[in-house]
């Protein structure tokens, strides 16, 4: 992908001074409600067919995720997760279906953690989107994302994951995933209205006994423009490990946050010393040094402050002044 | 100058070796720093773009990684610390100020190079383990997330700690004159040897070197 013209940018990798962001665009979500989903993975094969991405068929592994994970040519994956809790006397079984993808987090791991000018770029209405034409291949952007998510293609080292179809929303479409949902799982539109259509389904949820249903729009990561409708969002790791608190890991904190600012100062104020020590104390030069007195190797210095002297060494005596 | 005049501090291998290491260290540390902060990712251009600086610069350390082990075990011994290196740090501002007439005696090194020689030591195989953990070519896929953000960490603490170290390092060679040259031709001349090192000079001449320590207490 290149990054689009008519989706302005908020946010660009590894660069320091703002991006063309004249125009705001309206701030979109795509919400994800788990309680609708049937797992046809209608979506997938959506994504796949306006992606124009086939991952090979692959095999079964016991469970329905096909293929097994996300991949650089899979950005959506649906998770199956079979959870049996007790309620009351009874097991009480449940199988919970989540598609899971990039979350499009309004503070990206990813791309905080880039080190590539604009491989990684963060438009104005949300959608964190990977331009694959200016990544390196360095795979810092998995070890940034909360969510595990990009993957980097072992064909061409370029970093993959959902656009949420940058393409198609900067000409007024939704994801295509949201276009072919059957059962009306998948919403897109403005955050606000996604986050007003989620409280009325939360409130529909509770009335059928789901007291824990909520929204998954973690704070952590400061919401995220992909969310969720969970019937157990007090819970949100039984769907498939979904982290109940996501946000940029204190390590990587560390790293891009203290350690590269630390190190650009450390290293400009070791040059700088150098260069002033030598301004200062000028060179070390055992050949002038009179360590054999009257060899002639003094040099004579004239001082605008005063007669000549020898320069500062073995038999000079000036403390405190060399 | 009459071969006589010179001390051989150098082999021919040692020599070799160091400049190898050297040069490793530019082109690892350069193509390192270019992914380390944008305002030195122009320097991807000296290696032919970003993807060939990702690619190159573990190879490159691969490359300086090797060579320093060799580079280690030819002046380990020498780098041992000893009570007198205790005590030429606690003068180092006359170090600073050229005042070597006021150091105590040292041998084949001062407590400066020692001290780079372990802080090299430590960093060059944190470098080497780490780097291999997130080496998303070959290696990173074995390890867990959380294991590849703390190698990704260390790995940038180390070289920084690496570059500035041999920022100093650097300076020193060209501060201390003469110094350059003996890593290149490999030689130094009696001055030189008698006044930074007289403990090695002893050793190597047989001559003892006088007038460098002033009685204690008296500066
Ligand atoms: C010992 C062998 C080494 C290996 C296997 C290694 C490997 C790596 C890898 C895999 C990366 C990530 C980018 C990429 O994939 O190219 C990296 C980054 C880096 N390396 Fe190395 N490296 C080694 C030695 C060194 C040395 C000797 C230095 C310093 C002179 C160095 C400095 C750096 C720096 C500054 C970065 C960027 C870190 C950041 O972005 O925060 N590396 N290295
Ligand atoms: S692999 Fe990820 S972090 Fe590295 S340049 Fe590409 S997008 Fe950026
Ligand atoms: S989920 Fe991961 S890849 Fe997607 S925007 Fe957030 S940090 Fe980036």
């Amino acid at each position: 992908m290149s990054s689009l013209q008519s989706l302005d940018i908020k946010r660009r990798s590894a660069t320091t001074l703002p991006s063309p962001q004249a125009r705001e665009t309206l701030e979109v979500a795509k919400l994800i409600d788990v309680s609708k989903c049937i797992g046809c993975k209608a979506c997938q094969v959506a994504c796949s067919e306006w992606n124009d991405i086939r991952e090979e068929v692959g095999h079964n592994v016991g469970v329905y995720d096909n293929p097994a994970d996300l991949t650089p040519k899979a950005w959506t994956v649906m998770r199956y997760s079979e959870v049996e809790e007790k309620k009351g006397e009874e097991m009480n079984f449940e199988w919970l279906i989540r598609k899971d993808g990039c979350m499009h987090c309004a503070e990206p791991g990813c791309l905080k953690a880039c080190p590539s000018p604009g491989a990684i770029v963060q438009y104005s209405n949300g959608i964190v989107d990977f331009i694959e034409e200016n990544c390196i291949g360095c795979g810092y952007c998995v070890a940034g994302c909360p969510f595990n998510v990009p993957r980097i293609s072992k064909q061409d080292s370029k970093a993959y994951k959902c656009t949420l179809c940058s393409d198609r929303v900067s000409v007024g479409l939704e994801p295509a995933c949201v276009k072919t949902c059957p059962t009306g799982a998948i919403t897109f539109g403005s955050k606000e209205d996604m986050i007003d259509h989620a409280a009325e389904r939360v409130v529909d949820l509770k009335e059928r006994g789901y007291a824990n249903a909520g929204l998954y729009n973690p704070e952590g990561v400061g919401g995220t423009h992909v969310m969720y409708v969970l019937k157990h969002a007090d819970k949100p790791e039984i769907y498939h490990g979904l982290p109940k608190d996501p946000k940029i890991s204190a390590t990587v904190g560390l790293w891009k946050g203290v350690l590269k600012p630390l190190v650009m100062l450390g290293m400009g104020l070791t040059a700088l010393t150098g260069f002033f020590h030598y301004v200062k104390v000028g060179p070390n030069d055992a050949e002038a040094h009179p360590d054999e007195p009257g060899d002639g190797n003094e040099p004579k210095v004239i001082r605008s402050s005063g007669p000549a002297q020898m320069e500062g060494t073995a038999s000079t005596k000036q403390e405190g002044q060399a | 100058m009459k071969p006589a005049n010179l001390i051989q501090r150098y082999s021919d291998s040692d020599r070799i070796n160091h400049w190898i290491v050297a040069i490793a260290f530019v082109l690892a540390g350069l193509s390192g720093l270019a992914m380390f902060h944008p305002g030195f990712f122009a320097l991807t251009g000296l290696f032919g773009g970003g993807p060939w600086t990702r690619t190159l610069h573990p190879y490159i350390g691969l490359v300086m990684f090797t060579a320093f082990v060799s580079m280690a075990k030819r002046f380990w011994t020498h780098n041992v610390m000893e009570p007198v290196d205790y005590q030429w740090l606690r003068l180092i501002r006359d170090v600073l100020v050229n005042r070597e007439d006021r150091l105590p005696k040292i041998g084949k090194y001062n407590a400066g190079q020692k001290l780079l020689f372990w802080m090299l030591v430590a960093a060059l195989p944190t470098l080497f383990v780490t780097g291999l953990i997130f080496w998303r070519a070959w290696f990173a896929q074995y390890f867990p997330i959380p294991v590849i953000r703390v190698a990704a960490l260390l790995h940038a603490l180390a070289a920084s700690a690496l570059i500035i170290g041999i920022m100093v390092h650097i300076y020193a060679a060209i501060w201390v004159k003469y110094t350059v040259g003996a890593m290149i031709r490999g030689t130094v001349t009696h001055k030189w040897a008698r006044l930074h090192h007289p403990l090695w000079y002893q050793q190597v001449t047989g001559q003892s070197v006088t007038g460098q320590t002033p009685p204690p207490g008296q500066e």
